[in-house]
């Protein structure tokens, strides 16, 4: 039972991580499907530094960085050269699998997987914990009452809200309304970045496209937590949950496969509306072009 | 002198191609710096993508092969997209389309040649058509957007199939799982096996088939419907302004799921390359990323049927090089992936540019 408690906060690091980054973003009215291609470039950015390095939290540093490049790409290119965004998601994830895949031969002379590489550990007495949590699954839930206080509390978030219900009333007001984005597609791909560095330095191995998926698991469970930093961080245990009953359950009647299918399920009827009301910030996706 | 009418239909002309060449020029030029960094010659690398299918008839018939199913997924985006509607699920719903074939297929083993084999074809378009209506129809009943809908069935469709396969269809003992293989009355023979294959010059295991044909079909039936007929005005209309084509007596909702559908049918038809033509089977898991590559090849090809066509084909050269650089340089063959990513996020940020600079002109012209 404990097994499956740890498993499930454990698959739902990345997750968390990916989710609330989404948050920021889409908060601020930018749709980010680019957290795909950042979880995927954090793993390896944080697999070839710990590598070469020998230090995993340098791995951390460089995957929050490799994340934040990718996110800002994303935002030249939907921001400044006004693609729409979601174009811009697609491509930046092809471009992400195929630099990483790329890259992998660079790096470390193989198209499977990195050599094994350590996790990062707490140095001391601090890593007796009672429960064997690693520290990025810390990290992550420290971040959601860091982000519930940014969002809701911080004058930046307060702005970071109004560009992304009502860009124009916001701009009215004197908020510079594309630098507020950028700053909120910046914190995604840092955010999703460090959910990047869990895959691969708690798993030991970068492995080709390892993401699979994980990015597009956070944007439902952004979308079934309401936008909101608690229920981000439910969808994605929740999901968490799901996804660790591989090998915790074995009933002939309930195929594991079938229950990996409930967050996409789960999400489509949450956006119909069964399960309350679930609203977006009304300008998503919609660029804001001052005139 | 050119006339000032022709050189006005000359500047149109260009500006409509000069975002998808430079586009193509500079991620040339990016690839070029990134081969050079790992110390390999470019010029020795780059022309490598583009020799097989130029070298010879047989080479060719393989670009074309690979062309074919990102024809349909371009078609497949540009047919929502001309309903203004961001159909991203054309990885699910081919998927369904190409395990509806193959199911069809092996549970009537018995039927004619001539009942068959038209019947697997609907049935791919069938599937396709299926999961493409359902986040058409969420839309236009609930107001859901197209897009998460669509991304969350691409999973569903592959858990799905998957599940579905390894339930009532997998051939035992298989370390990927797939099913059977369908019944002969289904199969299309390669052209290269066919009477003509020696005279065409393509070799005995060349993959080219009558899937090419679907999908030049399904080119030109687009084409036509965003010409003439109703429908063609219906679905531009919807995609132009919901509130006007509304205003002006046209069922928004139901066009929007006529839409998805045959959007997704479009996608479905991969089925038909994929099961009945190339592997004769359904494979669990079999596409990297066709749907989403169709997304690349529809911004390529600016929606328009013979643009796609040309993309589609551009995106088949590349994936055919993709193994000659793998053989002969020491150059992985992700570079391919790489480019391909470069080129869509270029022609869009180029489209955009062109699109500013037509604007600007013409309010300078107005004012």
């Amino acid at each position: 039972m404990i097994g499956l408690l740890l498993g499930t906060l454990r698959t739902a690091t990345p997750l968390l991580f990916a989710g609330l980054g989404g948050m920021f973003s889409e908060r601020g009215g930018v749709v980010n499907i680019a957290l795909e291609g950042i979880l995927l470039v954090g793993a390896f950015a944080a697999a070839a530094t710990a590598y070469y390095s020998g230090s995993p939290w340098l791995g951390v540093v460089a995957a929050v960085a490799a994340g934040t490049g990718l996110a800002a790409l994303h935002a030249l290119v939907s921001l400044r050269f006004r693609v729409d965004q979601i174009v811009s998601g697609v491509a930046l994830n092809m471009l992400a699998m195929g630099a990483t895949e790329f890259l992998m031969w660079i790096f470390f002379g193989s198209g499977s997987n990195s050599p094994r590489l350590d996790s990062p550990g707490l140095p001391g007495a601090a890593g007796r914990l009672p429960v064997e949590l690693p520290p990025l699954t810390l990290l992550a839930l420290l971040a959601v009452p860091a982000s519930s206080w940014l969002l809701f509390r911080s004058r930046f978030g307060l702005r970071l809200r109004a560009v992304g219900e009502h860009p124009e009333a916001a701009d009215s007001l004197g908020l510079p309304v594309h630098r507020l984005q950028l700053y909120g597609v910046l914190l995604s791909g840092a955010l999703a970045g460090a959910g990047g560095a869990f895959l691969s330095l708690n798993a030991h191995y970068f492995v080709k496209n390892m993401s699979a998926g994980r990015g597009f698991i956070a944007l439902a469970a952004l979308i079934f937590g309401k936008w909101r930093p608690a229920g981000v961080l439910g969808a994605t245990l929740l999901f968490g949950f799901a996804e660790s009953l591989q090998g915790h359950l074995d009933l002939p009647w309930l195929p594991v496969r079938m229950v990996q299918l409930l967050p996409y399920l789960l999400t489509m009827v949450a956006l119909v509306g069964v399960i309350g009301r679930c609203r977006a910030p009304a300008a998503v996706g919609r660029l804001f072009v001052k005139d | 002198m050119p006339s000032p009418r022709w050189r006005r239909a000359l500047s149109a002309a260009g500006e409509a191609v000069w975002p998808p060449a430079a586009a193509l020029g500079l991620s040339f030029a990016i690839g070029a710096a990134i081969v050079a960094a790992i110390d390999e010659n470019p010029l020795r690398v780059l022309p490598l993508i583009f020799a097989p299918g130029l070298g010879s008839a047989d080479g060719f018939a393989r670009v074309l092969f690979d062309a074919t199913p990102l024809i349909l997924t371009g078609l497949s985006v540009a047919y929502a997209f001309r309903a203004g509607l961001f159909n991203i699920g054309g990885e699910g719903q081919l998927y369904a389309g190409a395990f509806l074939a193959a199911w069809t297929a092996l549970a009537l083993p018995g039927l004619p040649r001539p009942v068959a084999l038209p019947l697997a074809v609907l049935a791919a378009a069938a599937g396709g058509a299926l999961w493409g209506a359902i986040p058409g129809w969420l839309k236009a009943r609930f107001g859901v957007h197209e897009v998460i809908n669509t991304i969350m069935m691409n999973f569903l469709a592959v858990g799905l199939t998957g599940w579905l396969l390894e339930r009532f269809l997998q051939e035992p003992g298989q370390m990927i799982p797939h099913t059977p293989e369908i019944p002969a009355a289904y199969q299309l023979q390669p052209f290269a096996q066919g009477p003509g294959g020696a005279w065409l010059g393509l070799d005995r295991a060349n993959p080219l088939g009558a899937s090419l044909l679907v999908a030049l079909a399904a080119a030109v039936a687009v084409g036509l419907v965003f010409r003439r007929g109703v429908e063609g005005y219906r679905l531009r209309a919807v995609g132009l302004s919901p509130a006007a084509a509304r205003y002006g007596g046209i069922g928004v909702g139901g066009v929007t799921v006529r839409a998805m559908a045959v959007s997704g049918a479009l996608a479905g038809l991969v089925g038909v390359h994929e099961v009945l033509l190339y592997r004769h089977r359904f494979l669990d898991n079999f596409s990297s990323g066709l749907g989403f590559l169709g997304i690349a090849v529809a911004l390529m090809g600016k929606n328009h049927p013979l643009g796609i066509v040309l993309a589609a084909l551009l995106f088949g050269f590349l994936n055919t090089g993709a193994l000659e650089i793998d053989i002969f340089t020491q150059v992985p063959r992700e570079l391919v992936v790489v480019l391909q990513a470069l080129i869509i996020l270029l022609v869009v940020s180029f489209g955009e540019l062109a699109l500013w600079r037509r604007r600007r002109r013409r309010r300078e012209e107005a004012a």
